[in-house]
């Protein structure tokens, strides 16, 4: 499983940065996104990978599952989802005023 | 738990919640209910800076959950320095938002304000990584806001750099306090510091690599090389008083990496004891040398005052990767003095562009125009005092900041490249003085734009710093060597923050 995650998070990590480094505002909007679920998947992971661990205090249980990163994927999911609507609101109005999908707001090139 | 603490954050998020449900409010009454906000602001920090000479440490830990396990506040010497200039610096940026209209222009100016100190100031008092996150994410939203504030050319573009940038680097942000929770299990920045002192040789590489990732976020928000290339239009673009408000925002990456890195790294971290000053210093020569080359090129004074201000956080890197106990002093008292006197510098900028007329701010020869010998004895003011000439504050700094730098191994390249530096900076300055107040037309700029003294006022508050700065040298160095011994010693901190006692808990 730990495999499996760190494949996981590695290929949304090389995928989001390859998107988040093109020229147009919709990749780049994708590859940020697909950066936070990295992140996000990175963030549950620091807790340790079990199955079927008690999350309420019990007796005679001694092994728990960290609620700690849960909290923190939360928020950081939370923040992520706020932020992307902003940018996605935000290059619509660059399309809108520069008539272009360029993040550079470049005029459209003649083909 | 003392409530100078948690005041400073209470002030700002009131501010905004009472001026963003004022809707109905007439704009005097929001701008009244806004300055009496700033007034109770100042109030709070002076205070904070009263308890402060009686206790060293102020812990306030939110919902009494008690530290490592809950998140805590903590005031100290050197998260009040950047508080008070902060408070000095929003007086400066609001007074001057109010008297030259640039709030009405847009709507809800007041509650994104309000929200940004909100969220500097809580990245200036959290004991916890995490929350310092949630902080910056909080002033980061409501600077994208103030930027895109009230329209205006070039400012889509300069936000849709500056907003991806910040995404990407909160990602990082992410990523470095994950290694980190894996690693150690804590997010209390005490806490960390002392399980890094205690950490296994395994781990070593991994937290370092976790620190570096943290420097560059930190970095980013610092605009260091080569993660600056947003500030320069992000800062000339966007409206004068937010520009102003934005000169505190370099300085929170600058004061994350003196708190974080300085405590997590710092001299109780055996191998890793303060691994990051290299980087810092050598990527703050290299930022020094664009930051110069910015200022001799820029074509507009806006950006020339944006470039000035990345040659102040240059310095700043500069005089922390040197890491010496004169060049943080130095580094304390240049940083209070820079964001103040750039922030001030934007106001003149603006005044100079709108008095101007159509040709703005551009740096050629143009209409003469009201208020010529005012506006250019202001600009020769903040001038000498941003490039560090005597007999104005920012000589002192960088005085201090290079007598710091005497014992350290390469002091000859932080020497020339600081005064060459300055030297290079004082002429762009001249001659964009000297084009823009000498090399005039005959005829007056036929610009029917209104200054009244109004808009003298927060210049002339952010100006008079530099002298009083001068003035009162001696009991605010003696007050940052406090600030800068504690940082050397982060035992008196952790104890503080923990509660315990390390000589006697752990053996």
């Amino acid at each position: 499983m730990e495999i499996l995650i760190a494949i996981i998070v590695g290929t949304l990590t090389a995928g989001g940065i390859f998107l988040a480094l093109k020229g147009r505002t919709f990749p780049v909007v994708i590859g940020l996104t697909l950066l936070a679920y990295a992140v996000n998947l990175f963030l549950f992971a620091t807790g340790r990978l079990f199955i079927n661990q008690a999350t309420i205090i019990q007796d005679g249980i001694t092994q728990y599952a960290d609620p700690i990163p849960q909290a923190l994927v939360l928020t950081a999911i939370v923040i992520s989802f706020g932020m992307t609507a902003f940018v996605i609101v935000l290059s619509l109005k660059a399309y809108g005023e520069y008539k272009s999908d360029h993040v550079d707001c470049l005029e459209e090139e003649e083909k | 738990m003392n409530i100078a603490t948690i005041l400073p954050l209470l002030i700002p998020i009131l501010a905004a919640i009472v001026t963003l449900f004022a809707s109905k409010a007439s704009l005097s009454q929001k701008r009244i209910a806004s300055m009496l906000f700033m007034v109770m602001l100042i109030s709070s920090t002076v205070y904070a800076l009263y308890a402060l000479s009686i206790q060293d440490y102020f812990v306030y830990t939110l919902g009494n959950w008690e530290a490592p396990f809950g998140i805590v506040l903590v005031l100290d010497k050197l998260s009040i320095i950047l508080l008070i200039t902060t408070a000095l610096l929003s007086l400066g940026a609001l007074w001057y938002s109010i008297s030259a209209q640039y709030d009405v222009v847009g709507a809800n100016f007041h509650p994104l304000f309000w929200l940004q100190i909100f969220g500097i100031n809580g990245a200036f008092l959290t004991g916890d990584i995490f929350n310092l996150f949630v902080f910056f994410e909080i002033l980061l939203l409501a600077s994208y806001n103030l930027l895109l504030h009230g329209q205006g050319k070039g400012r889509t573009k300069a936000g849709l750099h500056y907003v991806i940038i910040n995404l990407v680097g909160s990602t990082l942000f992410l990523f470095g306090i994950g290694i980190l929770y894996g690693v150690f299990g804590t997010l209390n920045i005490a806490d960390l510091s002392l399980k890094i002192s205690q950490m296994s040789p395994n781990d070593v590489s991994l937290v370092a690599s976790a620190g570096l990732l943290l420097l560059v976020v930190f970095g980013l928000k610092a605009a260091f090389f080569p993660l600056y290339l947003w500030l320069p239009s992000a800062y000339s673009k966007t409206s004068a008083p937010v520009a102003t408000l934005f000169a505190i925002m370099t300085k929170v990456g600058l004061y994350s990496i003196i708190r974080v890195h300085g405590t997590l790294f710092g001299t109780n971290a055996n191998e890793l004891a303060f691994y990051y000053t290299p980087w810092v210093f050598w990527i703050g020569i290299l930022t020094l040398i664009m930051g110069t080359f910015g200022v001799m090129s820029a074509k507009d004074l806006r950006t020339q005052v944006a470039y000035v201000v990345l040659v102040s956080v240059a310095t700043l890197l500069v005089a922390l990767g040197i890491n010496s106990t004169g060049s943080i002093n130095g580094a304390l008292y240049y940083m209070v003095h820079s964001t103040l006197l750039a922030g001030g510098f934007f106001l003149v900028a603006d005044m100079i562009a709108n008095s101007r007329g159509t040709i703005g701010a551009v740096i050629t020869k143009g209409p003469n125009f009201r208020y010529i010998i005012s506006l250019g004895s202001l600009f020769f003011a903040f001038g000498i005092a941003v490039a560090g000439l005597p007999p104005l504050s920012g000589f002192i700094g960088k005085l201090m900041i290079l007598q710091g730098a005497i014992t350290y191994s390469m002091w000859g390249v932080a020497f020339t490249a600081i005064l060459i530096s300055s030297l290079l900076v004082v002429i762009s300055l001249a001659k964009s003085g000297s084009q823009i107040f000498y090399d005039t037309n005959k005829e007056r700029s036929d610009i029917s734009y209104e200054i009244t003294l109004h808009h003298f006022y927060p210049i002339f508050l952010l100006v008079s710093i530099a002298p009083l700065m001068v003035l009162f040298a001696h009991p605010i160095t003696n007050f940052i060597e406090l600030a800068t011994n504690a940082f050397f010693d982060p035992t008196a901190y952790i104890e503080a923050v923990l509660g315990i006692n390390l000589a006697k808990d752990i053996v």
